[in-house]
């Protein structure tokens, strides 16, 4: 049993840290609960990532809460998502909210059009990155096919994504599955 | 009934994004941009700059300042509780489940499936902004500002913060 005090740094740390959005910070949490505090050992902090990848939603407030909940009960699960999530969410709103403050000054208006393409790149960058790990997983044969069917269901047949995404998990689990794994 | 709008705005995005919170976020924009029009590209794009340039999960600090636009500080932990919740909820729930099929191929090649479709919302939410851009600003500011960026992210590896900073100072001066 890890103390509220402990559970709290350790997420706060690895939130406020963590640049890049959670996937990217999952790093500093193993850092934090392995290393620093010793909530859990290595390897199920693995299998506990590799579980928490099986699910959909975001990574770091499913690996928090399991890990506040299994360290500290209740009280700890609910105290490892206030320090993951609220101190960047209350920024968050801070700037955001100072921003919209300065809105009518030309200056501000074009700062907005010059982030507009910084994002856009960032978002390239991103879809590239999903590209590679889909490769990863699947090779290029089956990750190209899934990409090409998602696009046709989304943009010729006009499907709401979800559909799609639901129709690719009931095919991870229903679809007959060769033997050896692919990393067995 | 915001409330409600917000709960499932969120909800969609956080039971269906795979690969963490950076997956959910073209799925929050289809919600928040196309479906409820609580925002425009534009203003989306410039809450996802923000928010990319400050730490933390990407997915709950769009959720939290989205829903506090809309909903005030109600709205604000309505949409975090949609983002995290449902999620959360089924790896408490599964997790022995997932546990005992964890070497499961089926299990093991989950997330594998629903990438590439990930990776097609996210090219399109690409191009939506790259559209945007060109809209309100024009073809060469665009493709200057694209690929200044591109070099300073990806060949010089500079931290997003700057880039964005960047971006802000450039235009705030020139457009």
């Amino acid at each position: 049993m890890a103390s509220q005090k402990e559970i709290f740094v350790a997420f706060f740390r690895s939130g406020i840290l963590g640049f890049g959005g959670g996937p990217s910070a999952i790093p500093l949490v193993k850092k934090e609960v392995v290393d620093t505090f010793q909530m859990m050992t290595d390897e199920e902090f693995a299998e506990v990532l590799a579980i928490g990848n099986t699910l959909p939603g975001p990574i770091i407030t499913k690996m928090a809460g399991y890990i506040g909940y299994r360290t500290g009960g209740w009280i700890g699960l609910i105290n490892a998502l206030i320090a993951s999530v609220l101190p960047t969410v209350l920024l968050m709103i801070l700037f955001l909210a100072a921003l919209k403050q300065l809105k009518d000054f030309d200056f501000v208006k074009g700062m907005t059009n010059g982030v507009v393409p910084v994002v856009t790149v960032m978002l390239g960058l991103l879809t590239w990155d999903f590209l590679k790990k889909s490769k990863k997983s699947l090779g290029w044969k089956a990750g190209g096919f899934i990409f090409a069917a998602s696009f046709a269901g989304m943009f010729v047949i006009g499907l709401h994504p979800g559909v799609i995404i639901a129709i690719l998990f009931l095919a991870a689990l229903l679809l007959p599955a060769k033997k050896e794994g692919k990393d067995e | 009934m915001i409330y409600l709008q917000l709960f499932w705005a969120f909800f969609y995005p956080g039971i269906l994004g795979y690969g963490g919170g950076p997956a959910s976020i073209p799925l929050i924009e289809h919600e928040v941009v196309d479906k409820y029009g609580w925002m425009t590209t534009a203003e989306f794009s410039e809450a996802l700059a923000l928010g990319n340039s400050l730490p933390g999960p990407i997915a709950t600090k769009m959720a939290g300042c989205i829903g506090y636009e809309v909903g005030g500080i109600f709205g604000a932990m309505v949409a975090l509780f949609a983002t995290v919740g449902p999620s959360l909820l089924a790896m408490l729930v599964l997790l022995n489940i997932l546990y005992r099929y964890r070497q499961s191929p089926r299990v093991k090649r989950l997330s594998g499936f629903v990438l590439p479709a990930i990776a097609v919302l996210l090219a399109e939410m690409t191009f939506d902004f790259m559209k945007t851009s060109l809209d309100i600003i024009g073809l060469l500011a665009t493709m200057l500002l694209i690929a200044g960026a591109y070099v300073a992210l990806e060949k010089l590896k500079i931290h997003p913060v700057f880039v964005v900073m960047t971006g802000l100072a450039i235009g705030g001066i020139f457009l």
